[in-house]
């Protein structure tokens, strides 16, 4: 369902040129848990905005679902976001002085559902991402780190979206937190069957996905699928 | 695949604008007093406009109502080399002209021939100097007079040339001080004796004439033994209605015209003044006075917007991340703008409620406390509805199209 195709990306132009990406193909399927690993500077993050539609390669092909993305509108791409993508970022996830429930049933306000129908899915979204009824009505600045980075995942799963895109979820929290909300990733992807894409540059964090692509200086340098290790991961 | 919406719903709007301006209630409040100072401040400008306007028309007005003046003109001799004499100092009109007028122009009320000059007046040790009109017994429904006390010059009055007088108020206090009663007293008028039999109620005065410092006697007595001949200054014409004004002012030109025997109209010995035209003339001028205070307090109203514009900079500026936020879950550039440019003009419509209320306010009190007349119309409160919404999407225009524009990407990263 995510089929890109020799993607670059080239910051610039002429001398100042830099290229993020340089030639990047790859196949998602549905249900799958990627991890997208690599340094600072490898292209994790530019590959990230690609696939999370907030921009578009210098060339090649991104298919989300069959459709060609990688040569949309501003507004087109906002819709396919709308649609098809929950995000879960590092910092700056839920807005100030709103509460939970508001939090979640943002991406539905943009979709126009109606409001019985929002309050309902995104109390679902909530329960699936492992908070309790308490504290939907709390607001956002009253969470801990770990709480507002769940209410962040019920946030991005109430569209019922195609893909969940996560940018160094863990990044502010620490260990035992961090192990938490990855634990609710991975209940998802095997409970639920989400597709979910974790970015991060921690190998313990990648850990947890099942499929590991590893990015150096805008090219995939290893793509393995873990499947043995995930299983020896999750018993101990 | 059904049509797609590209806009939230009016209420998440609503919901959002008021979580944004209540996050931040005193800048809101502040930015917003800048619109309540302008808005009341055009408000209270435009009701003491208006309010002068209404009380010089209704001065004007009380006068008396469609009202047409014919007074002599400046008449030149034959030959065009002749010196005009000034206007009103010529004696071309006659009572006869009048008597013509009432018979055979239509869609007159009354007409009320009079003569008037300046005299000195003498009572029992005081004396005063003012205009002596010699009016006949319509001159009262004409020019708007009334009687306080005793009663008018009758046709009686006018037929037997008897010597009485009617007296303003200002005349009996100068000659007979504020209490006495003027009525069956004598004064005497260029050395003539006259008796009062009535006194009228105080008008105010109004414009170049002052009615209450005035002496009535009958045009016959006046004619007899001040001004002397048949000759009248001012014939007053009462038109039926208002739209029979024209219809009136032209005929009475014609008939006028050929009364006298003038062909060029240019050359007449007379002229007509509509009292309309008056009006309108100073209505010209008090709306010229009223949007000159409108556009002194519309100065305030565009500082105001931009205190608009300053805030919702700075608003767009400290929630970019909120922005790249919003956009990364689906907000389109439309959502995004709509949200701003509601917070915009929501701070300018509350700002010009409690600003029309303000003005409104003082406006009143102002009139309470007897300062000025004013006057608050429903268009001026209307008006300034449309320019506070007006002010909240012109000046909350570029913030939101700022916002609307910020790359997700980078609004995300945003320190």
């Amino acid at each position: 369902m995510i089929e890109v195709k020799n993607i670059t990306k080239v910051y610039g132009s002429d001398e100042n040129a830099f290229q993020a990406l340089g030639g990047v193909s790859f196949t998602i399927h549905e249900g799958e848990f990627v991890a997208i690993m690599g340094p600072s500077g490898s292209g994790k993050s530019t590959l990230m905005h690609i696939l999370g539609c907030l921009d578009t390669p210098t060339s090649g092909t991104y298919c989300l679902d069959g459709k060609d993305v990688s040569t949309l509108s501003d507004d087109e791409l906002a819709l396919i976001r709308k649609e098809k993508i929950g995000f879960v970022f590092q910092a700056f996830n839920l807005l100030p002085r709103t509460t939970v429930l508001r939090n979640v049933m943002l991406p539905l306000v943009y979709a126009t559902v109606d409001a019985d129908e929002r309050t309902k899915r995104a109390s679902q979204a909530l329960l699936a991402a492992g908070l309790q009824e308490t504290h939907f009505l709390h607001k956002s600045n009253e969470l801990s780190g770990g709480q507002i980075q769940r209410v962040a995942i019920a946030r991005a799963l109430v569209n019922e979206p195609s893909l969940i895109l996560a940018d160094e979820p863990t990044g502010n929290l620490d260990t035992k937190t961090g192990e938490i909300v990855l634990g609710t990733f991975q209940k998802l992807n095997e409970e639920h069957g989400r597709t979910i894409i974790l970015i991060t540059h921690e190998q313990e964090v990648a850990a947890h996905a099942k499929r590991i692509i590893q990015l150096r200086d805008g090219v995939i340098v290893a793509d393995s699928t873990m499947h043995a290790r995930k299983k020896i991961h999750h018993e101990s | 695949m059904p049509e797609k919406r590209y806009i939230m719903n009016l209420s998440d709007i609503f919901q959002e604008t008021y979580t944004a301006l209540s996050a931040n209630k005193v800048r809101s409040g502040l930015t917003m007093l800048g619109i309540v100072i302008g808005i009341s401040s055009v408000i209270a400008m435009v009701s003491i406009g208006q309010g002068a306007q209404s009380s010089i028309q209704s001065s004007i007005q009380s006068l008396g109502s469609n009202l047409l003046q014919v007074t002599p003109g400046a008449q030149r001799s034959a030959g065009g080399f002749g010196v005009s004499s000034g206007r009103g100092a010529a004696r071309t009109l006659t009572l006869d002209d009048a008597d013509a007028i009432a018979k055979e122009v239509s869609g007159i009320f009354a007409v009320a021939p009079e003569v008037s000059g300046r005299y000195q007046i003498t009572a029992k040790g005081t004396n005063t100097n003012t205009s002596v009109i010699g009016v006949t017994s319509v001159y009262p429904t004409v020019r708007n007079v009334q009687i306080a006390e005793g009663s008018f010059i009758s046709d009686q009055n006018n037929a037997s040339g008897a010597k009485v007088a009617v007296i303003g108020p200002t005349v009996q206090s100068d000659l007979f001080g504020e209490e006495a009663s003027a009525v069956g007293q004598s004064i005497r008028i260029n050395k003539l004796e006259f008796k009062v039999i009535g006194v009228t109620i105080a008008k105010g005065g109004s414009g170049f004439t002052n009615q209450d410092d005035t002496v009535y006697i009958s045009l016959t007595s006046a004619q007899r033994y001040l001004a002397g001949g048949k000759y009248v200054t001012t014939i007053s014409i009462q038109a039926e209605s208002a739209e029979a004004m024209a219809q009136v002012q032209s005929d009475s030109t014609d008939l006028l015209l050929s009364r006298h025997h003038i062909s060029d109209s240019t050359q007449s010995d007379f002229s007509i003044l509509n009292q309309n035209d008056l009006i309108s003339t100073v209505s010209s001028v008090t709306q010229t006075f009223t949007l000159l205070l409108a556009a002194i307090a519309g100065i305030s109203l565009i500082v105001g917007g931009i205190g608009i514009m300053n805030m919702m900079l700075t608003t767009v500026t400290e929630r970019t991340r909120e922005i790249g936020l919003r956009k990364a879950i689906g907000a389109t550039k439309k959502d995004i703008s709509m949200q701003f440019l509601a917070e915009a003009v929501a701070l300018t419509i509350i700002g010009g409620l409690i600003g029309t209320a303000l003005g409104a306010t003082g406006a009143y009190t102002l009139t309470a406390l007897g300062v000025l007349q004013t006057s608050v119309s429903l268009t001026s409160i209307l008006l300034a509805f449309g320019v506070s919404a007006v002010i909240g999407i012109v000046f909350g225009y570029y913030p939101a199209r700022r916002a609307a524009s910020l790359n997700p990407i980078e609004a995300l990263r945003y320190e």
